[in-house]
């Protein structure tokens, strides 16, 4: 299992979603859709396109930058973060 | 007999409801809505009562939000909102309009989508797309954006679409086939050998004539037209006004030959209603002759314009005008723009304004 957060401004677009989720995944692209499972939609809300995040959302694992393929070793941290360009 | 005005805004920060009675004397204003995302436009649909607000927020990307409640609460999708995967993705929604219980919303970069589930999914109206002269369509300072859907109101396969800045198509085939429909207006930014393109112009916004769906008006950025055939031939109507620039156009919902602009003082100069003094422009025969109406709007130190979309009218017998400023300014008249007040002020900057009047 990971643990994703999620940015607090995604959060009243799906109300009673929480900020944060365990989901079992094995890359960032795997996590994302575990989440729009769920919450149907919230895929279309960070990425753009099935192989890419939209341009200002941020994808971070363990600190470091990351993309929709990044490899998630269980027990990561993934932070999903609104970028500053974006607003 | 109507009971309830709704004035319905779209605004760089959410969209907003003006609540008021048949005799638009009083206003209760409500938002900001849809989480304060950029709104382009905000339509009703009068049949349902549902209101949808299409926008796009730069984190988040495009959606279309739905209320049944009258604003009260509020859903959102972008359900099959994109195009092809290798092509920009939509960044936003920036018209809707509902045709035979159809929602259509155009985007940018120019598209057009249609939506049989009242906006919970979408599919891609690939034929505009696919124009032959798709490749050779350049963006105006908004972007290149479909900011006018007007579908016929009587053929659901009719609608004419308008692009900035490409201008405006026609499709009679409910959207597999498209006509560019710009013959007649011009394109000053072109050399001069080149300023009556059959594609390229930079149109501002169109509207269509009550009961005359053959009879369009269209503010362009360079000047100001009608058409009697549907927009396969455009005639000037600008003689008389104060400039050839300008945004919103507004027809009268109950008589074809009254129409509205809000000309500014050109595309250089500001972009500001002429010599600091605001107007609203009616013409009473088809465009041939205008008048300025101007009581109750600022006639000094006045700096600010309305969009491509934020005027517009109401369905009542004595019909009200509405125009909302770049500046958060909502000018409104209970008498066909013989007399203005402000019904809202201090708002973010207006996009959109529509109206729905519902039935006691």
């Amino acid at each position: 299992m990971i643990l994703v957060t999620l940015p607090p401004a995604l959060l009243p677009l799906f109300p009673g979603c929480p900020g944060r989720h365990s989901v079992s995944a094995t890359t960032v692209a795997e996590a994302i859709a575990a989440l729009d499972a769920a919450w149907p939609g919230l895929g279309d809300r960070l990425c753009e396109s099935p192989g890419r995040l939209r341009r200002h959302i941020r994808a971070f694992v363990a600190g470091e930058p990351a993309d929709l393929a990044t490899a998630l070793p269980d027990g990561a941290d993934l932070f999903l973060m609104t970028a500053i360009s974006g607003g | 007999m109507p009971a309830r005005v709704l004035v319905l805004l779209g605004t760089r920060k959410g969209a907003f409801i003006l609540d008021g009675t048949p005799e638009r004397r009083d206003w209760r204003l409500r938002g900001p809505f849809c989480e304060t995302w950029p709104i382009n436009h905000v339509v009703g649909d009068p049949r349902t009562g549902t209101i949808y607000a299409g926008g796009g927020n730069a984190w988040f990307g495009p959606a279309v939000w739905q209320s049944t409640d009258l604003g009260e609460t509020w859903s959102h999708s972008s359900d099959g909102l994109r195009a092809v995967e290798e092509e920009t993705p939509v960044a936003a929604v920036w018209s809707l309009a509902v045709q035979d219980g159809a929602l259509l919303a155009g985007v940018e970069p120019a598209g057009l989508f249609r939506s049989a589930d009242g906006g919970q999914s979408w599919t891609h109206v690939a034929g505009l797309r696919d124009h032959p002269s798709r490749s050779q369509w350049n963006p105006g300072a908004g972007g290149l954006i479909a900011h006018h859907v007007l579908p016929h109101p009587a053929d659901p396969a009719q609608l004419w679409v308008a692009i900035s800045a490409a201008g405006v198509f026609h499709t009679t085939d409910g959207g597999r086939s498209w006509a560019a429909r710009n013959q007649g207006t011009r394109c000053d930014y072109n050399p001069p050998e080149a300023r009556y393109p059959e594609f390229g112009q930079c149109v501002h916004s169109i509207a269509m004539a009550a009961g005359q769906p053959d009879r369009l008006y269209q503010q362009n950025h360079c000047g100001m037209y009608r058409s009697q055939d549907g927009g396969a031939g455009w005639e000037s109507m600008e003689a008389g006004l104060p400039s050839s620039f300008g945004f919103p156009v507004v027809a009268h919902p109950h008589d074809p030959d009254t129409v509205y602009l809000f000309p500014l003082n050109g595309d250089i100069a500001g972009r500001f209603v002429p010599e600091g003094r605001a107007a609203v422009w009616r013409s009473r025969d088809g465009g041939a002759h205008w008048q300025d109406l101007r009581d109750g709007l600022p006639q000094r130190d006045a700096y600010f314009g309305v969009l491509r979309q934020a005027m517009a009218a109401d369905t009542l017998d004595r019909v009200g005008i509405y125009a909302g400023t770049n500046t958060g300014i909502l000018y409104a008249s209970a008498d066909e723009g013989e007399h203005w007040q402000v019904i809202a002020q201090h708002l973010p900057p207006i996009h959109s304004v529509e109206t729905m009047v519902l039935p006691a």
